[in-house]
């Protein structure tokens, strides 16, 4: 597992750009939120959400397109014929982009709570263990999902179908207990409701009890990575 | 002499067509056995079957003495695809350390048993790109750092699809060299590769043509029995003579070049 997590991060050094905008674009959308609407009481509601849903956004992008190319370039097949076990494999990966994760959500964090002026009743601390649990889960969901996708254009697709849906369902918009019925029992079962849930209660309550949420979306991660282990076939047609 | 590769009536079929239509071969140990066939004539599904990544409609394929795709062999069975596999973004260095790590992990045995990267690295001539990016070698020089992670640790078997495409000739007769002395050392190697003249620096030849084996005999004895100087003329003679894919070890001997027309 360490030897992939080492690996894909040896291929990250080379790439700083992609490092770079995985760190900066989540900060600079945050700041550009806060401008939207001048710091004022909109961006106190709206902001802890955004942190639920930026991590889980460019980690399911960078994750999906990374093990994409993984399979198109024969990478993994090769990897496959080796004695590197398929959890060990996705486990990897998580592990790397994890770890990206962990810097991307201090990162946001502190500039909502310190320059952007994010006051929060909880402690500001548990945003930034929210918002790696959701990345982490980014990750999974993005594993899980190139298995389904054949090329880049597909993958790249598979954003909007997946994450989209669950921006829009996640109480954000419009509180879920106004939601019809069927959509309100539908964002029981997406990720993100859940990371949203967290950051709001954070938000909100001095002493959040976010604990359950933050356990659905341990289950979350754990579930998806184990239906991508099941998509890594050693022997294929 | 032991066989590294034993295959048994295998059948494939890809896409609801027959690719493979129930090969029989050896590939010796301590041998460079060629895999020769025109494009699409079935090498690399065959190679495919060999490491046990290709599903088969029926037939055996022994490993090393066990079924072909058996968790025990993937530390044994060296293996190059095609087409590089290995990756773009890194060094040629951390792309071998981490083939090296990944089969390392678990090892029983200790490390120093296997060939390191250092070796290997000698081994395929790139001492002076280990620091290089893969993107930025040429295509030759790719395809041997994909040879190069079927070196780490040492297999007892190698299979090399289509090793030497693109490389020039003196790099080709230096990895010929290499294959030689891995031979001397008691590796089983099985090479494929549909540049006929490649047939001179190998011990044995399998002649493959539509999925089925036209030949299977050592190079000196396919030339003899054929009465011909070169792969090239053998394989026309076996496949104009009607010498028939019988898919059988052997089959060359009893090839009479008959010049009976087209087999299909």
């Amino acid at each position: 597992m360490t030897a992939t997590a080492l690996r894909v991060w040896a291929q990250l050094r080379h790439d700083p750009r992609t490092v770079a905008l995985i760190f900066v674009v989540p900060c600079a959308l945050l700041a550009l939120l806060w401008w939207v609407y001048d710091g004022a009481g909109v961006f106190q509601q709206v902001a802890p959400a955004l942190l639920a849903l930026f991590p889980l956004l460019v980690m399911f992008l960078v994750t999906s397109v990374a093990t994409l190319r993984e399979r198109s370039s024969g990478t993994l097949e090769r990897l496959l014929t080796l004695p590197l076990s398929r959890p060990a494999f996705l486990g990897g990966y998580a592990l790397a982009f994890g770890g990206l994760a962990v810097v991307q959500a201090v990162l946001a964090t502190l500039l909502l709570v310190g320059p952007l002026g994010l006051e929060t009743v909880g402690p500001w601390g548990l945003l930034v263990l929210v918002a790696v649990v959701d990345a982490v889960l980014g990750t999974a969901l993005g594993l899980f999902v190139s298995a389904f996708a054949r090329s880049e254009f597909q993958a790249v697709q598979f954003m909007p179908a997946v994450v989209l849906p669950q921006f829009l369902l996640c109480g954000l918009l419009v509180p879920r207990d106004d939601m019809p019925a069927v959509l309100e029992a539908v964002s029981r079962v997406l990720p993100l409701t859940y990371a949203v849930d967290a950051t709001s209660k954070v938000a909100s309550e001095p002493s959040p009890a976010i604990g359950g949420d933050l356990l659905v979306m341990v289950g979350f991660v754990v579930g998806l990575l184990a239906l991508g282990a099941l998509t890594l076939r050693r022997r294929t047609g | 002499m032991t066989d590294a590769v034993v295959v048994e009536g295998l059948v494939v079929r890809r896409g609801g067509r027959e690719v493979l239509h129930g090969l029989d071969l050896t590939v010796a140990a301590g041998r460079v056995t060629g895999l020769l066939g025109p494009s699409g004539s079935g090498k690399t599904t065959l190679l495919r079957a060999i490491l046990g990544v290709q599903i088969v409609a029926s037939g055996r394929v022994t490993v090393l003495g066990v079924a072909a795709g058996s968790p025990g062999l993937r530390r044994r069975v060296g293996y190059v695809t095609q087409a590089p596999s290995v990756y773009d973004d890194l060094t040629v260095e951390e792309n071998l350390r981490y083939f090296a790590r990944v089969l390392r992990a678990g090892a029983r045995r200790a490390a120093s048993d296997g060939a390191g990267v250092d070796d290997v690295v000698g081994r395929v001539g790139l001492g002076d790109h280990r620091d290089d990016l893969v993107r930025h070698l040429s295509g030759g020089q790719r395809s041997r750092v994909s040879l190069a992670t079927a070196l780490l640790g040492r297999p007892e078997l190698l299979v090399l699809d289509e090793p030497t495409v693109g490389l020039d000739p003196v790099l080709r007769a230096s990895l010929w060299d290499l294959f030689a002395e891995l031979a001397r050392d008691g590796v089983g190697l099985l090479v494929s590769s549909h540049v006929m003249d490649e047939a001179d620096r190998c011990d044995e030849l399998v002649l493959l043509r539509d999925g089925d084996v036209v030949a299977q005999d050592s190079t000196a004895g396919l030339l003899g029995s054929t009465g011909t100087t070169t792969a090239e003329a053998a394989f026309l003679a076996l496949v104009q003579g009607g010498g028939g894919p019988e898919g059988r070890p052997g089959a060359a001997r009893r090839a009479a070049p008959r010049h009976g027309g087209e087999r299909r």
